[in-house]
């Protein structure tokens, strides 16, 4: 056994608790998890089984935990895991599961199955066999900062630019402000109107609010390769700047790993409770509708859909605030078929859209997202995840489908009127 | 060993080598399994109506939305042969007898004619899914031994308490023997294999119900 796939096999047995033991003992084979997962349904191949996906570490888990396991392992009548197989393993581990969650909710006995498959990834990250694309992802974010290499002169030059166009200031490092708002390198290069959005929000609102200049970026590459020495590094940086600050709030951007890694498994990583909230930007902006404080002109009157980001709507329990704030802005507001809870995920989340290999699989699976949108022929599709807008425009390209894809907090922003976003 | 003898011997030290086994076997596999424990989430809650470990224990039998048009012999065969096992096992008169003389517990039957019909029914819910699990590509992708084994160990002590019912194949002395044999069998193996899923099934949709309840979400 090598070093590293005696390092893999030590870190499955670590994560192995309860919950995975029983639910390995529920399977009983029945499929219906391929049923949920679109890499499946959209290939056809067995393979791509959720349960299936995890067969290295139920080995494992049968031959360490239970007595049956542990007397063949004995008799050398079980088949040990090798560096191999999980190098194998790791096009399902990896590019074909986006940590959607759709498999856990429909297992008929209840199995957790993304819960598995995300403990599963720390092992498969120990023993070397996490893909290089989102291990790139995780080295930079915890050498530079972020995983696009985005440095705090860009966030500067950005605030900048911001306060130029939008004619309201952007506070850097404010102490004792409510909010501290949290960035993806993605909305720092690719989708700059988010910042602009933000100031527009919160001087309607009247709240303060402020950058950090020690923790802007939110995503965590290291949750999503399954690293969890990287991905407590990551969020420690943000619990240092939200202390230090003695911020109330901590705003997850649009990114829905960011505010998993945040909002869920933060706490858990650096192993004590957080002294401040976590919220994502659409359940702040909810609030703040229910509170009377978004104030809003016009709508808009083209067919417009919203896509359920899987960390924000089934992963995070954020479904009905999006469909609240859209009713606000857009006169012509439709649901795609299983919209909400059941959404289908994009296909690149969970780490997958930083995987170069996986993009033909990526986009074989955007059919599922091809037949949703076919169902509503939407003008225009507005989301709250950055990445999920990335792999969106990225699929609906290749499909020749021409459907512009919106932030849900910019296109909200457009509708605050003007005068009062100027003091 | 003639057939009293054999009959005799299920009754008696087979029934008990059985139960005593599988009594044991579950035991120690709850423990084996539970006692692995979990770590605390330390990450604030939100709390939701419906969104907790009991509601998902009830609402996972009812199947999700769009899920029996995918698969409909999964849930229509699977409901079908549970609840049919559920009324054969527990409601036929002999066998809650069997249960009174054990436990001193009993309850009202069914009649025998209804019985037998759902015992039919079962059989034939077990076979179409039998015949499922070989067509369909997924499930005959992930079947191993255990499923074919423990698909045969579950039948049989169907068939074979409808058979000695219906006093057809075998004297009813030999098939009621067989009967409880079969069942003996089913008994040892349960704890050891997927079957074992009748006693996970609780805590695996608990902990599925209370880890996504924990962030308000209703699974």
């Amino acid at each position: 056994m090598s070093a590293t796939l005696e390092k893999g096999v030590r870190v499955i047995k670590e994560v192995i608790d309860a919950p995975i033991a029983s639910y390995f003992n529920s399977c009983v084979h029945c499929g219906l998890c391929a049923e949920a997962c679109l890499f499946y349904t959209e290939t056809g191949d067995p393979k791509y089984t959720p349960i299936h996906k995890l067969e290295p570490m139920r080995r494992i888990y049968e031959q360490e935990y239970t007595l049956l396991g542990r007397l063949k392992k004995m008799a050398g009548l079980s088949k040990p895991v090798t560096d191999a197989e999980l190098k194998e393993w790791q096009e399902l581990v990896y590019n074909s599961c986006t940590l959607c969650g759709r498999c856990s909710v429909v297992c008929p006995v209840g199995n957790d199955i993304v819960y598995m498959v995300r403990k599963f990834r720390e092992g498969m990250s120990a023993s070397g066999n996490a893909p290089d694309g989102i291990k790139g992802a995780a080295h930079r974010t915890v050498t530079i900062g972020s995983p696009m290499g985005v440095k705090l002169p860009a966030v500067k030059a950005q605030m900048k630019h911001v306060e130029t166009d939008y004619g309201i200031p952007i506070p850097l490092d404010a102490e004792g402000a409510e909010y501290m708002v949290m960035l993806s390198s993605m909305e720092i290069i690719n989708f700059p109107e988010y910042l602009g959005a933000i100031a527009k929000i919160m001087q309607q609102a009247g709240k303060s609010w402020t950058l950090c200049s020690t923790a802007f970026e939110a995503t965590n590459a290291g949750m999503q390769i399954g690293n969890s020495d990287i991905a407590r590094v990551i969020v420690s940086r943000i619990v240092d700047g939200a202390e230090r600050l003695k911020v109330k709030t901590v705003i997850s951007p649009e990114c829905g790993h960011a505010y998993t890694a945040l909002r869920w498994e933060g706490a858990n990583l650096i192993g004590r409770p957080f002294t401040f909230e976590v919220k994502h930007i659409i359940e702040v902006l909810g609030e703040f509708q229910e509170q009377g404080l978004l104030k809003t002109d016009g709508k808009e009157t083209d067919r417009l859909t919203f896509h359920d980001p899987c960390q924000l709507a089934r992963r995070g329990g954020v479904i009905k605030q999006p469909r609240n704030l859209m009713n606000q802005v857009a006169a012509n507001f439709v649901e795609m078929p299983d919209a909400g809870f059941m959404n289908w995920c994009c296909g690149g989340g969970g780490g997958a859209s930083a995987i170069e290999e996986g993009e033909e699989l990526r986009l074989e699976a955007f059919k599922k997202k091809k037949s949703q949108l076919e169902a509503v022929k939407p003008d225009r599709l507005v989301t709250a995840c950055a990445n999920c807008r990335i792999v969106l425009e990225e699929g609906l390209e290749h499909y020749q489908m021409d459907i512009p894809v919106v932030g849900l907090t910019e296109m909200i922003a457009e509708h605050i009127p003007e005068m009062e976003a100027k003091p | 060993m003639n057939e009293l003898q054999f009959l005799t011997w299920v009754r008696g030290t087979g029934l008990n080598i059985a139960v005593g086994l599988f009594l044991l076997g579950v035991l120690w596999r709850l423990i084996e399994i539970y006692s692995l424990g979990r770590k605390k989430d330390l990450s604030a809650p939100r709390h939701v109506a419906g969104a907790s470990g009991w509601n998902t224990v009830f609402r996972r039998s009812i199947p999700p939305e769009g899920m029996v048009k995918r698969s409909p012999v999964s849930y229509l065969g699977g409901y079908a042969f549970h609840i049919g096992l559920a009324i054969v096992v527990f409601l036929f008169a002999p066998h809650i007898k069997l249960i009174q003389s054990l436990t001193g517990l009993s309850w009202p039957a069914l009649p025998s004619q209804f019985i037998d019909l759902v015992a039919v029914v079962t059989l034939a819910a077990m076979v179409v899914v039998l015949a499922d699990r070989i067509n369909k590509p997924v499930k005959r992708f992930l079947s191993t031994f255990e499923d074919w084994f423990t698909w045969t160990v579950t039948f049989l002590p169907v068939l074979t308490g409808w058979l000695a019912v219906r006093h057809l194949l075998f004297p009813y002395t030999t098939m009621l023997a067989l009967h409880i044999l079969s069942v003996e069998i089913l008994l040892v193996v349960l704890p050891f294999t997927k079957l074992f899923h009748a006693f996970t099934v609780f805590g695996s949709r608990w902990f599925n119900g209370a880890v996504n309840g924990h962030k308000g979400v209703a699974v």
